[in-house]
């Protein structure tokens, strides 16, 4: 089989990161842990953004994922951290198989308001359930992997985002690359068209919307299997305008720029909190700001230029 | 050309591994504390900042051993503390990131922090995790040491079922008739739990008491006109309302406007932090809380004089009860490194926790034990009075204080099933 740069740079990127993983400090390889989950929902964001959709409610698959992980270890006493993955995904794709079917029908700011929407709905059940814990959440018990129950959770989670994620990277980018990749550049730029060349355009928005909510799941599960802890706030309109947000700092350009742009983002976020804890907001926005100013199509715009020069 | 990149890639991730895997090198003797409170945000105004300028001013007089008896002396076991602020916004995986990062990163001593209850509960097993000696100072929560023991893990501060539990004896000690309640209570954990707690208990010290109607507005809602009708028309003799902040103001305003608040007492379980700021607006009569021995419901002893009075020349407002739980922490995990110096004049972290384990200590809110989850989960009294304006000013009248062991339950029982059996073994004399 032939691989593709892509495909190979993901390859790399993988094996970089899991043999970095036992040397970084452990603050930094869970950052990259929860970079990792962060960066899948990203993705999804960016896969329907490059069909001219800006979802504003990512965040209601992220908390169905974390819950769906959550609660399958609390009531189920499930623990494989595959399994807990697996039905993040299940959960979310079959919640969009229903949501989408409305969804698929809308644009622009119609699409961003009802899925800001249908997050909030979640974030306000959650909060008035008090079975799972109301706004204060519940904790995840700790994953297994295969039946085998690690004393050191944190490099084996570690080790299973890269893993995971930069396998979704290589399919997504794949898919991106393909007819119905590229048949959502073709909905963005003239819908019309796309629908005389033969391509239901509501078909391939809704499959868009599908793939998105399964990575906003299984980023999701994963952020909940790091940080140990869901809670409704993941449904919050601000996390899902902090997906958008750090999908435009890395742009659509390339799969990749949404787990260069999420790391980067928490990096940011850390790094603010401990220098400036009275001002972190402002030097975060900062430094957003500047990127954006001089990076207007994200930081994968670094990457082409470079490329450019090379050439 | 391929390699060229991969090899730009390697280099950008080493330089930001290596940037980010130099310590912080930490002055040996300085007993470096991390201390978390929200700097920003809705929950700074009233909580945060009151505690973060106790904090400040309890870490200085420590310092420069200007604390009274019997912390006169200086430092932690003699190192001076190097304070490390970090805001608790940003919601429980934040904090869960931050946490890791003034561990791993910073290498702090020990953490102090947490008012979000959720904040607290997603915490609890990372502290475990990393192994490092934690004191919750605020979240009221009761599931933390209800949920498993902790090694690592203290709470200096009593768990919010002594607010609702003495909220109900106290109005049955005050009007033994009670037929009917209502409530007014935020739509979210604290205020559920806080209902929940509050009827379940009542209903518990006396069988048969009714709910009128149990209003549940969103947080930060702000207008209640609708809530204040339905509770009008259920007349009931006291209505139960864990609101604090802002939220509690307003309903109060609003309340007293519509005559409710002259025909039902309310009782107000933070009413504390309102009764200076709005004092003309409270009804006399009004049962007023302020989450324990704090504020106004502090004792009398040399500590506490010592503190206000510091903190109204340091700040020119009087403490709140966030202070003085953030006091109490500071001052219970000096008194712990002090008493594990008798057995080692170095103490380790292991030392300082099997000394804090089971520890009572002076606070400026009196006692505090660390008499439940297995010797990690403070107890103390509880105070409720009744709000006075005497001669023009703010004031508190009929107050009664519960004992810790009236109040709270004994080690190894949950506080829901502590209410269910009807509080076995509570000492309420």
């Amino acid at each position: 089989m032939r691989t593709d740069p892509g495909t190979r740079g993901f390859l790399i990127a993988a094996a970089v990161l899991l043999a970095a993983g036992p040397f970084l400090p452990k603050w930094l390889s869970y950052i990259a842990t929860i970079s990792l989950g962060y960066a899948l929902v990203v993705a999804g964001v960016v896969l329907l953004m490059r069909a001219g959709l800006v979802s504003f409610g990512q965040g209601l698959y992220f908390c169905l994922g974390g819950y769906a992980v959550g609660a399958a270890g609390k009531y189920w006493n499930l623990g494989d951290a595959f399994v807990l993955l697996a039905a993040a995904v299940a959960v979310s794709v079959a919640v969009a198989a229903l949501l989408g079917l409305l969804l698929a029908r809308y644009r622009e700011i119609f699409f961003a308001m009802f899925t800001m929407a249908f997050s909030m709905i979640l974030y306000g059940l959650l909060s008035k359930s008090q079975a799972l814990g109301s706004t204060d959440g519940f904790n995840v018990s700790h994953a297994t992997f295969l039946g085998y129950a690690p004393v050191a959770l944190q490099g084996w989670l570690y080790a299973a985002a890269v893993v995971l994620s930069m396998a979704v990277a290589i399919a997504l980018q794949r898919y991106l690359r393909s007819g119905m990749g590229y048949a959502g550049d073709a909905i963005r730029e003239n819908e019309i068209r796309v629908e005389y060349l033969g391509i239901s355009v509501y078909r391939v928005v809704y499959l868009k919307y599908l793939v998105a909510a399964g990575l906003g799941g299984l980023g999701g599960g994963l952020a909940a299997l790091a940080s140990g802890h869901v809670g409704p706030d993941m449904a919050y309109w601000t996390t899902s305008g902090e997906f958008v947000f750090v999908a435009l700092l890395g742009g659509t350009q390339h799969i990749a720029a949404a787990f260069a742009a999420s790391f980067l983002f928490e990096l940011i976020k850390t790094y603010a909190f401990e220098l400036s804890p009275y001002t972190w907001q402002m030097m975060l926005g900062v430094v957003l700001l500047a990127i954006i100013l001089f990076l207007p199509s994200g930081l994968w715009s670094l990457v082409a230029r470079g490329r450019e020069a090379l050439r | 050309m391929k390699g060229n990149k991969a090899m730009h890639i390697g280099l950008a991730l080493g330089a930001v591994v290596a940037a980010a895997a130099a310590p912080v090198p930490a002055v040996a003797q300085d007993y470096k504390l991390g201390l978390v409170t929200f700097l920003s945000g809705g929950a700074a105004g009233p909580f945060g900042i009151p505690a973060r300028n106790a904090g400040e001013l309890i870490v200085d007089a420590i310092n420069a051993g200007k604390v009274p008896a019997p912390y006169a002396s200086k430092g932690i076991a003699g190192r001076t503390i190097q304070p490390v602020w970090v805001d608790e916004a940003g919601g429980p995986s934040k904090q869960v990131t931050e946490y890791r990062a003034l561990v791993q990163k910073q290498g702090v001593d020990a953490v102090i922090g947490y008012i979000s209850s959720g904040d607290c509960l997603a915490l609890a097993p990372v502290t475990e995790e990393l192994k490092k000696l934690t004191i919750f100072f605020d979240c009221g929560t009761p599931r933390v040491f209800e949920e498993r023991p902790y090694t690592y893990l203290f709470r200096t501060g009593p768990t919010a079922l002594m607010d609702s539990l003495g909220a109900a004896r106290y109005i049955l000690a005050q009007n033994p008739g009670v037929a009917k309640v209502n409530g007014i209570n935020q739509n979210y954990a604290w205020g559920q739990d806080s209902w929940n707690d509050f009827i379940a208990s009542l209903q518990k010290l006396k069988p048969g008491v009714q709910v009128g109607t149990s209003q549940m507005p969103k947080i930060f809602a702000g207008q209640y006109s609708a809530e204040i009708s339905a509770l009008q028309l259920q007349n009931a003799a006291f209505i139960h309302s864990s609101f604090w902040g802002g939220d509690m103001e307003s309903f109060v305003q609003q309340g007293r406007a519509r005559g409710l608040l002259d025909k039902q007492v309310a009782i107000l379980t933070t009413g504390e932090t309102a009764m200076f700021r709005i004092p003309e607006q409270i009804p006399e009569g009004t049962v007023i809380g302020g989450r324990g021995p704090y504020g106004v419901f502090a004792p009398d002893n040399a500590l506490n004089k010592w503190f206000r009075e510091q903190y109204f020349n340091r700040f020119n407002t009087w403490p709140t009860y966030p202070s003085y739980k953030m006091a109490q922490a500071i001052l219970g995990l000096k008194a712990a490194a002090e008493k594990a110096m008798a057995k080692n004049p170095k103490p380790a972290e292991a030392d300082v926790i099997a000394a804090l384990e089971h520890l009572s200590f002076e606070a400026p809110s009196g006692t505090v034990k660390m008499a439940i989850g297995k010797g990690h989960q403070a107890v103390q009294e509880m105070v409720y009075g009744r709000f006075k304006l005497q001669g023009g000013k703010p004031a508190i009248v009929n107050v009664v204080r519960y004992p810790a062991e009236c109040v709270n339950p004994p080690d190894g029982v949950t506080s829901e099933q502590w209410i269910k059996q009807g509080f076995p073994g509570a000492k309420c004399n």
